[in-house]
């Protein structure tokens, strides 16, 4: 495989991953605005916007943080390069390179998802019609997820795909969850801290896995629980450990094809490995900032070495 | 324009009798129901779109992608017109093959005065690179795209060869894909010749025509600007078909003496190279060298017989519009044979006395840059205001050396769907043809282009101009 198709795939994965991640922290702020009063309502989008990593286009171009304003600006303004209506095109404009070791029901899926997306994102969305919205956007990833899980040969390409969708995800939790942690508990001080659950369900919502870990945690809901459930739980599709063991397996899989490991197999094993080492004790001694900063380093020199080993640049 | 009744229809005879061939099919859409074939004809819009087969426009919004209008009533052409085609389209094919060898290498035909030779010392489409090199196999052009017009029962005629990188086979591919998907039921009834295999015909061409230090299964890849070529869809869609690599300029370099593509396992040879890049953006060190969509240094390789170029460089000065006007004396010059296939009556505009009779004439004749392509920079006599004609003798009379005339040819139509029902069109045809050293191989359909306004002779697709099925009957 080429490659640029490669590199084709693993950043179509990414942005995908992306606007998947966009549209439920709009959902998680939406939900959020709904239960609070104005006040700490436009802190909720704040830090929305924040989390997204797009404080500065925003605040560039709006003097205040009102609900509508800011879900048009995540999902479509021109003003943002982030928004979902961009980062689909990018999705696009990769599918279309990458197009002859696409399967039809791959390209179709996302082909179909981004003609719908524009269309309903042509105008601005008025708060009757966001729900709708955010739930055909995030349709669409599962409808690209499962054409490729159901289509595509289990050949580096697939592989390629998939390290980047894991890739990326690890990357969009540690972020929300530093975010979030840096917000809210700035003292570090989780035994015993009173926790305000409407801002950790908000975080769970964003990572869709407030249904799951009151499943799995019986509802028992504080830093230390939440902090074992996004970053350590194998169990949670989301969590941090679940996507670096799916990231190792996937490039597991290319090294076989190739008949030889790179540099990011090792990194891999490394990263792996000191996750094991760390535990939910150990994030909390040394810091759950520090930790993330420190993970989200990895988790790039990872994307680095996967592009040097497989030639995705020139 | 002229009334319709003097063009000839190719479903109907002048009676409104059924013509032999659209028989079969005449009797299934009798018994099809009005709405229904409304309904399909809409699905048929939803389907192109979601397939994505699109194509850009240049000068429109930035990647702005558009779906050229698809017609679901086929073209059809009987077993026994089909057969006399092909003949004329393998002579002339096989004769523009012999006048490139002769070009770049002994040129006999102009030593035997039958071509002018200033018609190639300074037309840029003649590479003075390729003199004296022969391309792997003999071959220059390994996929020809005829365009033929018809305007009677036996009248057929060659309005253009395109010989250097002829599109839209993915149409012929998708029109019969949307037509089979679209109505299963009619393909039983009528005897239809597969168009299918193609991209595998066209793979098993160019491996044929591998360079001698191929080792094994030649590795195919197509050569594509990017996606943002008004054609991409077509180059996609052609590499996956074929099961070849689709690369881009920056995925290729010279190593080792041969054209190399970056995988994720390393560069590995390209045997042969289906090009869809121009000869100018080829290689940047042999011609424009501003050029980002070549590869520096592929011409040497090519020259030492390190890879196959499909079609070879320099090929297009076989299908200038100026060189056009000689295909009758070259078909009979290699050939031996008068041609089975009549060009279209052209005049030279660098020619003085051809000159003054289109200036004379230009209300009822069609002018085409000598260069030119795509439908652009061309002037439609009978359907153009007297300023639009006043505006063009100026340029003419400028660079005459520049035109060719025809006249304006009464091109058969063929009927289009229309909310009210079936309405005739003008229809072309482009049929493609793959050439190696083992044989001619035209595929059994074609893409048929049809002007979709009414009354209208322009059937290019930055036109407005639209496609249909097209339908070689089985004997």
């Amino acid at each position: 495989m080429l490659g640029r198709t490669a590199n084709a795939l693993f950043w179509m994965f990414r942005y995908l991953e992306r606007v998947d991640n966009t549209a439920r922290m709009i959902d998680a702020g939406l939900r959020m605005a709904l239960t609070r009063d104005l006040v700490t309502s436009e802190e909720e989008w704040r830090s929305v916007i924040a989390a997204a990593g797009q404080r500065r286009d925003y605040e560039a171009a709006h003097g205040s943080y009102t609900g509508v304003q800011a879900w048009n600006f995540m999902l479509r303004e021109k003003s943002n390069p982030g928004s979902v209506l961009a980062t689909f095109r990018m999705v696009r404009d990769n599918a279309r390179q990458a197009r002859n070791v696409l399967t039809s029901e791959v390209w179709e899926a996302v082909n179909d998802s981004w003609m719908q997306i524009r269309d309903l994102l042509a105008k601005p969305v008025g708060e009757k019609h966001v729900g709708d919205i955010l739930g055909v956007i995030r349709q669409a990833g599962m409808l690209v997820h499962g054409a490729i899980i159901g289509t595509m040969p289990r050949d580096e390409g697939f592989h390629f795909a998939r390290a980047g969708t894991f890739i990326e995800r690890a990357d969009n939790v540690a972020r929300l969850l530093d975010i979030k942690y840096y917000l809210l508990l700035p003292s570090l001080n989780y035994v015993g801290s009173s926790l305000d659950t409407g801002q950790w369900d908000s975080v769970l919502r964003a990572v869709s896995g407030d249904r799951a870990f009151r499943w799995l945690n019986n509802a028992q809901i504080d830093a230390r629980a939440i902090v074992q459930f996004l970053v350590f739980d194998q169990r949670f599709p989301r969590s941090l450990a679940y996507c670096h063991t799916a990231l190792r397996e996937h490039l597991d899989a290319i090294a076989l094809i190739h008949g030889k490991e790179g540099d990011c197999h090792a990194l891999m094993r490394a990263a792996v490995q000191n996750l094991d080492d760390v535990g939910v004790d150990g994030v909390f001694e040394r810091g759950l900032h520090g930790f993330l900063l420190d993970f989200l380093a990895t988790n790039g020199r990872v994307g680095l070495a996967i592009s040097s080993d497989y030639r995705f640049l020139v | 324009m002229a009334d319709n009744a003097t063009f000839f229809d190719e479903m109907h005879e002048p009676g409104g009798d059924v013509r032999e061939g659209y028989r079969d099919y005449q009797g299934w859409l009798s018994d099809q129901d009005a709405d229904y074939l409304k309904r399909k004809s809409r699905d048929a819009e939803t389907l192109f779109r979601r397939i994505g087969i699109t194509f850009n426009v240049y000068g429109a919004d930035e990647a702005e992608e558009r779906l050229i209008p698809f017609d679901m009533v086929p073209r059809i052409i009987t077993a026994a017109e089909w057969r006399r085609l092909s003949r004329g389209i393998e002579q002339r094919v096989r004769a523009l093959n012999a006048f490139l060898h002769d070009l770049y290498h002994r040129q006999e035909i102009i030593r035997a005065g039958r071509v002018p030779e200033r018609l190639f010392r300074d037309n840029p489409a003649w590479l003075s690179h390729m003199v004296g090199f022969t391309p792997p196999g003999g071959i220059y052009t390994h996929i020809v795209g005829i365009d033929l017009v018809r305007t009677g029962p036996d009248e057929f005629f060659v309005l253009e060869d395109n010989a250097r990188t002829p599109s839209g086979v993915s149409y012929m591919l998708e029109n019969r894909e949307t037509m089979m998907a679209m109505f299963p039921e009619l393909f039983m009834r009528v005897g239809v010749e597969s168009v299918s295999n193609y991209p595998r015909r066209l793979a098993r061409s160019l491996a044929a025509c591998a360079p001698n230090c191929a080792t094994g299964k030649p590795n195919l890849a197509v050569l594509t600007p990017g996606i943002f070529n008004s054609a991409f869809f077509e180059h996609a869609f052609l590499a996956e078909q074929m099961g070849a690599e689709l690369v881009e300029g920056s995925d290729l370099r010279v190593e080792g003496g041969r054209v190399a593509m970056r995988t994720t396992a390393g560069y590995k040879p390209v045997d042969v190279i289906y090009r869809r890049v121009d000869d100018e953006f080829l290689d940047p060190l042999t011609f424009n060298p501003d050029s980002v969509l070549g590869v520096p240094g592929i011409m040497d390789v090519y020259r030492s017989g390190g890879i196959t170029i499909a079609n070879a460089p320099g090929t297009g000065i076989a299908d200038d519009k100026a060189i056009y006007s000689f295909m009758p004396d070259i078909v009979e010059f290699y050939t031996g044979e008068k041609p089975l296939l009549p060009n279209v009556e052209t005049w030279r505009c660098a020619d003085k006395e051809s000159c003054q009779y289109v200036l004379d004439n230009l209300a009822g004749l069609v002018v085409k840059e000598v260069h030119g392509s795509g439908g652009y920079g061309m002037l439609i006599g009978p359907a153009s205001s007297k300023r639009e004609l006043e505006e063009f003798r100026k340029k003419l009379e400028a660079h005459p050396e520049n035109y060719i005339a025809q006249p304006t040819l009464s091109l058969s139509t063929c009927p289009i769907f229309t909310e009210k029902g079936l309405a005739p069109r003008h229809v072309d045809l482009r049929p493609f043809v793959l050439v190696s050293p083992d044989a001619i191989d035209i595929t059994p359909g074609g893409l048929t282009r049809v002007a979709m306004t009414k009354g209208s002779l322009v059937v290019n697709s930055s036109q407005g101009g639209g496609t249909k099925d097209t339908w070689v009957l089985k004997d």
